[in-house]
């Protein structure tokens, strides 16, 4: 027997999961740290986020379906805070952004070291 | 419902070995801390899809929120010690 909840679940867990792989190629194939700041970011957030919805449809109950839904809220607060914190110290540590009048940068964009 | 988890649990752990390619071959830490930061968030979703298919999610989300909480705190606190660093010198 196939419930409606099992699959309203497992189509956002789809949807989610297709976001985490074009956030995952995203983060493999964009030249620069800051343009893989935005697919480490924003695009596996929504991912995470919607997939994590997805399976507070799947449990048992209301009670683990709201653990679920703080575990989503948790990570839609905590995640894009990380990244950005990360990105901001890069920037402070002299690391310069991709530009596309000169796209070399983003190879002899090492940081130097600071020891 | 436990063979579409079970092919989720496969697509999920294709999404998680992707960035260990950038982890790997990263020019520098940034992009390594970057993509530790993304492999940690997927992780949280794939140990929500293990308590689906041993019928006790409401265990395992218990995991899955300590190792958001301990994502989010080794991110920070990493950032800031490159701060702290820089200011140092």
């Amino acid at each position: 027997m196939i419930l409606l909840e099992d699959i309203i679940g497992s189509l956002l867990i789809f949807i989610g999961l297709f976001f985490m792989i074009v956030g995952s190629f995203g983060l493999l194939l964009l030249p620069d740290f800051f343009a893989r700041t935005h697919a480490a970011s924003k695009v596996d957030t929504v991912g995470i986020v919607v997939a994590l919805i997805g399976i507070s449809f799947l449990g048992q109950g209301w009670f683990e379906a709201d653990k679920a839904l703080l575990a989503a809220f948790l990570i839609m607060l905590t995640n894009p805070v990380s990244a950005h914190a990360l990105a901001k110290a890069a920037y402070r540590a002299g690391h310069k952004p991709w530009t596309k009048d000169n796209p070399e940068r983003a190879s002899e964009s090492k940081m130097k070291r600071a020891d | 419902m436990d063979l579409v988890i079970n092919i989720f649990i496969a697509l999920f752990v294709v999404a998680i070995l992707i960035p260990f390619i950038r982890l790997v071959k990263g020019p520098t830490v940034f992009d390594r801390l970057l993509s530790i930061g993304a492999i940690g968030g997927k992780t949280i979703a794939l140990v929500l899809l293990i308590g689906l298919q041993y019928d006790r999610v409401g265990m395992f989300i218990d995991i899955a929120i300590a190792y958001a909480v301990l994502n989010f705190i080794s991110g920070i606190v990493v950032a800031e010690y490159f701060r702290m660093r820089r200011e140092n010198q």
